[in-house]
């Protein structure tokens, strides 16, 4: 079977291609029944491919596909290939699973959308790159998949291209993936130029043979691929198009910019783990900042009003815990996390998208309330993946949490700031994402009755998915449970040969086992309480007493309107980077283009009209001059042969 | 001074005299009549040297054919007198266009004067007539033997000239309009070049 | 026979640089076609002395060829006359400026 690797990112590409090229020449069903059918496929091929793996024995995990030499000039060899190992078996399972899952809710939430082939076209390109991304062999491949689904990205965010603002977050999101794509593709030159290979296994056994441990070069390579990741996957500074995606239908915000794409840099880092490895500072500042996003866009989600937006910040927030478990060299935690992520926040975003479907598309929390006896399986379903996000114990989110948690602490790159930063990042996740349940689910009926009447549970084919996700949502973080409850950490062990590279080139940076298992309890512990403090606080302020809630609105005013404004980065990326370059445009476009191109291109243009216009006047279109000239020529010729 | 002399400078200076007249009178019905007059001084020329059936035939058809055609054109076009014709060249343009025919009749003296026949023909002076020249039978003889192949080219070109002449003079009529501007209509830029005119 | 043939050759070259003349400066058109009908006649003139001095009759059968072509062209020429007339209400040459872009 794993010579059908191939298949699984081509059959999305057939589907886009049928749905795409139809051009809503086809009817519906058939449109979701290719969409659908086409990545179902993919999914149990991944499953196939994903038992068969395992039966190897666990050095022998990786398979390489060359499906046919693809640029070969020089020493400059690319092949376009697919390589399947543990850790792109996991990134195709999520991404043909979720994305499954999620192409199933959109058949029920797009059904009464005109461009509805158009979406599902799009949603099997989108899966077709990421695909293509996770499998790849190589830098270039990868880089192929990594601008598809950023293309993919813009098109579904400016899905509703006649909304203004949806055409504008589209295009935000293009242009700052542009600039983390720059540094993705320079960091990818260094490599190249480096080590003479952009083959990944390649480059993880060359690489330490090439750079020195710790060196500037690796150290430049290193940073600058994960601007890339920064670009991707929404991180300090460049964050700011992910809360703005959420302009794009909610089936996307689930599928793209929660589950897989922006996951894309986390993945990317993990499979280039032994240069991470290798460079030591890169590795602190990723940490860094994945741990002050972490903060950052938590503390921001404290105050959205927007249902919509307060999971956006949950991502980015999420984003930077995956960033500080690689940042800390344990980047199985990473994956882990990205994965049971990508079960809860694909389940939160469809939730949410089922509430805004019954709410006739009204985001506004303000605006909702109560909502539990209307839809309760939405609510059920919700209320587990909120738990999971919140990480109370035995749910997915709690494992990969805590796993995060305690690898930041007591990894040897590790630092108790780090575990502090996301204690309290924990903490205020339970504490947003209950308040998000409280506004939306309990209390007051806050709309209107016109709303109000149309309340409904969303169609069987919306719910499905829900339930299946909040099962996966729950059982999800099963696979690795912690060594400290007596039970095997499969996953770790799962993902342990890919990372083993990495691991031989950096002994130091993973934590030494001598940190007891005490410290590991009272730290679990603490969290877990400080979660359940958080959840009983937001149940204060946003259910029994919203007096409270407001109370403390107007005394901290200062700090509530900064965080409602998100820091004022927009506005301050707004002055300092987008206003300059709008002032060089028009210096360029008024000054450079208008006058001096123009006028040199004019310029040239009105010589030769000039020249043109005089000898016009020999062409007096009159014949007898022209006969007169005819004349004189056989007069000049006749002389010059009886001279000669 | 032999008749044959006078008889060729009386008939020279008619033809150049009638060649003058035809290029600078204003009616054209008088100007085919110089020009007839011209043709027959030549034809005069021509019996002079010999071409008796060359000379029949200019008359015949030149003056006979040919010209009459062209004065059938002046009749139906009603070409009285030449209407205005303003004068819009210069004096020097026409002085030089004067000037150009004048060297190029020079360059044909010279070469006349040339040593280019004095190798075959010693003098200038004309050698001895033979005894059929000039005669139809002589002239036949070439034609259909020597000069058959170019002979029927000429036919064919008649041919063509005949239907070229109908299809070009005929009255473009309502059911096929002949397109006669010299651009395609539709060209945008042409118009445009136009209108800014 | 006491002319020379370079007298008649004259003759020729005169009708001929009348015929240009004719050309040039006519601005009939049908005057302008009878222009070129001299200047063919002028070169038949020569080419019949030439054929007397040479004592060869194929002169005489270019002359005949040259003949078809002249009548050839003045009809055509006319058939033009009389469109371009048509057309223009004229014939006067300097009107038929189409040549020009």
């Amino acid at each position: 079977m794993t010579e059908y690797i191939y298949l699984i990112p081509i059959l999305p590409l057939i589907g886009f291609l049928i749905n795409g090229l139809a051009l809503n020449r086809l009817p519906k069903s058939v449109v979701s029944a290719v969409a659908c059918g086409s990545i179902g496929l993919s999914f149990v091929l991944s499953v196939i491919l994903f038992f068969e793996l395992k039966a190897l024995e666990p050095s022998s995990r990786v398979i390489e596909q060359v499906l046919f030499p693809w640029i070969s000039v020089g020493s400059f060899h690319v092949n376009f290939a697919f390589l399947l190992d543990p850790l792109s078996a996991i990134m195709i399972l999520v991404v043909t699973g979720v994305g499954f899952l999620i192409h199933v809710y959109s058949v029920g939430y797009m059904s009464h959308d005109p461009g509805y082939s158009r979406y599902f076209a799009y949603l099997n390109l989108f899966t077709f790159s990421m695909l293509t991304l996770v499998l790849a062999d190589n830098f270039l491949l990868m880089f192929v998949g990594w601008e598809g689904v950023g293309l993919c990205s813009y098109l579904l965010i400016g899905f509703w291209f006649e909304k203004k603002s949806a055409s504008d977050a589209g295009k935000k999101a293009f242009i700052v993936n542009r600039i983390g794509d720059f540094g993705f593709l320079i960091g990818m030159f260094i490599v190249f130029w480096s080590v003479g290979s952009l083959n990944f296994n390649q480059v993880s056994s060359i690489a330490p043979t090439v750079f020195a441990f710790g060196g500037t070069l690796i150290t430049a390579a290193c940073l600058l691929l994960f601007v890339g990741a920064i670009g991707k996957s929404a991180q300090i500074p460049l964050y700011v198009w992910l809360p703005d995606a959420m302009e794009g239908p909610t089936p996307v915000s689930a599928l793209i910019h929660a589950a897989t794409m922006v996951t894309a840099g986390v993945y990317m880092i993990a499979r280039t783990n032994v240069l991470f490895m290798l460079a030591p500072d890169a590795l602190m500042v990723v940490a860094v900042i994945g741990a002050a996003t972490a903060l950052f866009a938590a503390t921001i989600g404290l105050v959205q009003n927007d249902i919509k937006r307060v999971l956006a910040y949950s991502t980015v927030s999420q984003l930077g815990y995956m960033f500080l478990a690689c940042g800390v060299a344990s980047f199985s935690a990473g994956i882990f996390h990205l994965m049971t992520h990508a079960f809860f926040k694909a389940l939160l975003f469809l939730g949410a998208g089922s509430v805004i479907h019954a709410m006739s598309n009204e985001q506004d929390m303000r605006k909702m309330g109560g909502l539990k006896k209307h839809l309760p399986i939405t609510f059920m379903t919700f209320l587990i993946a909120t738990l999971a996000i919140s990480g109370i114990p035995g749910l997915s989110g709690f494992f990969s949490k805590d796993e995060i948690l305690w690898k930041s602490f007591s990894s040897q790159s590790g630092h108790p700031i780090f575990w502090v930063i996301g204690f309290i990042t924990a903490g205020l996740t339970a504490f947003y994402m209950f308040r998000l349940v409280y506004m939306t689910f309990y209390g007051q009926e806050r709309m209107d009755e016109k709303t109000k009447s149309q309340l409904h549970e969303s169609p069987k084919s919306m719910t499905i998915p829900l339930m299946v996700l909040a099962l996966l949502a729950v059982v999800g973080g099963w696979v690795g449970m912690p060594h400290i409850l007596g039970a095997t950490n499969y996953f770790e062990d799962w993902l342990s040969p890919v990372f083993s590279h990495g691991e031989a080139v950096n002994t130091h940076a993973l934590l030494s086992s001598t940190a007891d298992s005490s410290m590991e309890w009272l730290l679990m512990f603490a969290s877990v309480a400080l979660v359940l403090v958080a959840i009983y606080l937001a149940y204060n302020f946003y259910l029994k007493k919203t007096s409270l809630s407001t109370a403390m609105k107007e005394k901290l005013s200062g700090v509530h309107k900064t965080l409602l404004n998100k820091y004022y980065v927009d506005e301050f990326y707004g002055a300092v980077i987008v206003r300059p370059i709008i002032y060089f445009s028009l210096f360029l476009w008024k000054i450079v283009d208008v006058l001096i191109i123009d006028g040199l291109i004019n310029g040239s243009a009105t010589v030769y009209n000039d020249i043109s216009e005089f000898l016009r006047q020999g062409q007096s279109g009159r014949v007898r001059s022209y006969a007169t000239i005819f004349t004189l020529g056989v007069v000049v010729l006749l002389a010059f042969f009886m001279t000669d | 001074m032999t008749l044959d002399l006078v008889i060729f400078i009386i008939s020279a200076l008619t033809a150049i005299f009638g060649a003058l007249m035809m290029i600078f009178q204003r009616n054209p019905v008088a100007s085919v009549m110089y020009m007839i007059l011209s043709l027959v001084s030549q034809a005069v020329l021509y019996m002079q040297l010999g071409a008796l059936f060359i000379g029949a035939v200019l008359i015949i058809v030149y003056a006979g054919a040919i010209l009459v055609l062209f004065l059938f054109v002046i009749m139906m076009l009603n070409l009285r007198q030449t209407e205005d014709m303003d004068s819009d060249s210069t004096p020097i343009s026409k002085l030089a266009k004067f000037l150009v025919s004048g060297l190029l009749f020079l360059e044909m003296l010279f070469v006349v004067r040339g040593s280019y026949f004095q190798s075959s023909v010693e003098t200038g002076l004309l050698s001895p007539q033979i005894d059929d020249f000039g005669s139809v039978e002589s002239v036949a003889e070439l034609l259909f033997t020597t000069y058959l192949y170019p002979f029927e080219l000429t036919s064919i070109l008649l041919l063509t000239a005949i239907v070229g002449a109908v299809v070009i003079a005929r009255k473009p009529s309502n059911e096929d309009p002949v397109e006669i501007l010299p651009f395609d209509s539709d060209d945008d830029e042409f118009k445009s070049a136009k209108a800014a005119e | 026979m006491t002319v020379p043939i370079d007298a008649y050759l004259v003759v020729g070259a005169g009708l001929f640089g009348i015929g240009v003349i004719g050309v040039l400066v006519s601005r009939n058109l049908i005057i302008l076609l009878m222009s070129v009908e001299l200047m063919l006649n002028a070169a038949n003139l020569a080419l019949i002395a030439f054929s007397r001095a040479l004592n060869l009759m194929d002169g005489h059968a270019f002359v005949f060829l040259v003949l078809t072509i002249a009548a050839a062209e003045a009809s055509v020429g006319l058939a033009m006359v009389i469109t371009l007339y048509r057309n223009h209400d004229t014939v006067n040459i300097d009107r038929f400026s189409i040549l020009k872009w």
